[in-house]
């Protein structure tokens, strides 16, 4: 019964929500006090802040704007408002036109072009998500296949357990939801130096493989510290591998770049730089529905569109952080209980969610940050 | 502490330790029952088959390195007795 399907929201574009959300967004930093005073008073509302929008050009700005535009595209997305100031680089209603190709009903305003000075302006806001969430409201939740669910799979405060535990059990997960019809997406590319070659043997074809040998072509080649080796890890494939392993073993479709959607089902490789905020928000943007955060050290963080998972092998913060922690992988390190006994659990845990349970991050409130790599 | 060690995949040829292991420990495994010819430090692995020179080592079902010399069952596996296929590759190019 659990591997046949979930309870999402439909979407006119095809893809399915597991939440149903109305996201205020700002296209300039300017304008972020007024959208989190809109969203605050909207069931469902989500406020996207950022510190950018004017002041820059070139990757950093086209960056920026896709990565905005793709986080209220995500399926979990019913509808958007984007608030701008009026003078700034990235104009509110360009990012509106750009949200709206995901077939979501679509608002934009400026704060200069309201009369009233930000008190109306966040009037006309509220009155605008007022409607949104209604119209949120009439759509019921339906049972669909997991071919519709992107799973985002993301590691950050890593430590000796999460090679061991954490990785692992995400791996298995991964493949199950490959073979259930579903898309995961594995970012991080530095982490795979190391076991490239490993990787490229699993390309779909020999094109995707050389384009991932070409990833790192001429780097270095040594990623151990003298730390490491002394802990037991003997070779660089055998560190990456740590990593890598929260991929599974299915095929991999293709490599996309940063801003880029998976152009298929199956598994994806995304070139972006790594940094834990930064990655969990380019996944929600390239349409991850849901994210699998693999933690040792532990973590709070969040993501304002896609509900995180968080899963941990770190027994001491499995204890100190559990109201942080959703899956205690621990047991692996302690107890004897097998890898696939706790990637169970961990899709139990994903089922629910899909279905509409809380993560830990979405019952405190830590679902407002992004971050956008300004290259 | 139940287990002292974790095998990941059906497919490696070594496991990890989860504890300090003393020397002679008998380690028990699915179809048998090894010991341990070396202290192995937590987070360091042993062989739990026989592994010959030139084989490969592997962990996460996959190939993690090669071994320089004939390795045997409750050997402790690291850097003195494998080598990576990695650095090897990437010397081509």
């Amino acid at each position: 019964m659990m591997d046949e399907g979930f309870l999402g929201y439909p979407r006119s574009n095809g893809t399915i929500g597991i939440r149903n959300k109305i996201v205020v967004l700002s296209s300039v930093v300017c304008a972020n006090t007024v959208v989190r005073r809109v969203a605050e008073k909207i069931d469902n509302a989500i406020a996207i802040t950022h510190p950018f929008g004017c002041g820059q050009g070139g990757i950093s700005l086209s960056n920026t704007f896709n990565i905005l535009a793709g986080l209220a595209s995500n399926p979990n997305v019913f509808g958007a408002l984007v608030i701008g100031l009026g003078c700034e680089v990235i104009f509110s209603s360009l990012l509106a036109d750009k949200i709206k190709k995901s077939e979501k009903p679509v608002n934009s305003f400026n704060i200069q072009d309201v009369k009233g000075g930000t008190i109306s302006a966040i009037e006309k806001g509220i009155s605008i998500c007022e409607n949104l969430a209604k119209e949120a409201g009439e759509i019921k939740r339906e049972f669909f296949d997991f071919s519709h669910i992107t799973l985002g799979l993301e590691c950050g405060g890593s430590d000796f357990s999460s090679g061991l535990s954490s990785n692992p059990s995400l791996g298995i997960l991964s493949d199950k939801l490959v073979n259930l019809g579903g898309t995961s997406i594995l970012p991080e590319v530095a982490e795979w130096a190391g076991a490239e070659h490993l990787l490229s043997r699993r390309a779909i074809n020999e094109e995707v493989a050389q384009e991932i040998m070409n990833l790192f072509k001429g780097k270095q080649v040594e990623n151990r510290s003298p730390g490491n080796i002394a802990g037991g890890l003997s070779t660089p494939e055998e560190k990456s591998l740590g990593n890598i392993t929260k991929g599974g073993k299915a095929t991999i479709q293709g490599v996309i770049q940063y801003t880029e959607k998976p152009k298929g089902k199956g598994l994806w490789l995304m070139v972006e730089p790594g940094l834990d905020v930064i990655s969990v928000t380019a996944l929600a943007a390239a349409g991850a529905n849901i994210i699998v955060f693999t933690t040792g050290r532990g973590t709070p963080f969040g993501c304002p569109v896609a509900p995180v998972i968080k899963i941990c092998g770190n027994p001491k913060t499995c204890e100190y952080m559990a109201n942080n922690i959703d899956i205690d992988a621990s047991p692996i390190i302690t107890n004897g209980k097998s890898i696939e006994g706790i990637s169970d659990l961990l899709w139990k845990k994903l089922v629910d969610v899909c279905n509409g349970e809380k993560t830990n991050a979405e019952k405190l409130g830590f679902d407002e940050d992004i971050g956008i790599w300004r290259a | 502490m139940k287990n002292k060690y974790i095998i990941i995949d059906s497919k490696d040829n070594c496991a990890t330790a989860l504890d300090d292991i003393p020397r002679d420990t008998k380690i028990k495994l699915k179809d048998k029952i090894i010991k341990l010819n070396h202290h192995i430090s937590f987070g360091h692995k042993f062989a739990i088959n026989n592994i010959k020179k030139e084989d490969h080592i592997i962990k996460y079902g996959e190939i993690i390195g090669i071994a320089t010399e004939s390795i045997s069952e409750g050997d402790w596996i690291h850097t003195h007795n494998i080598k990576s296929t990695y650095l090897e590759v990437n010397n081509d190019g």
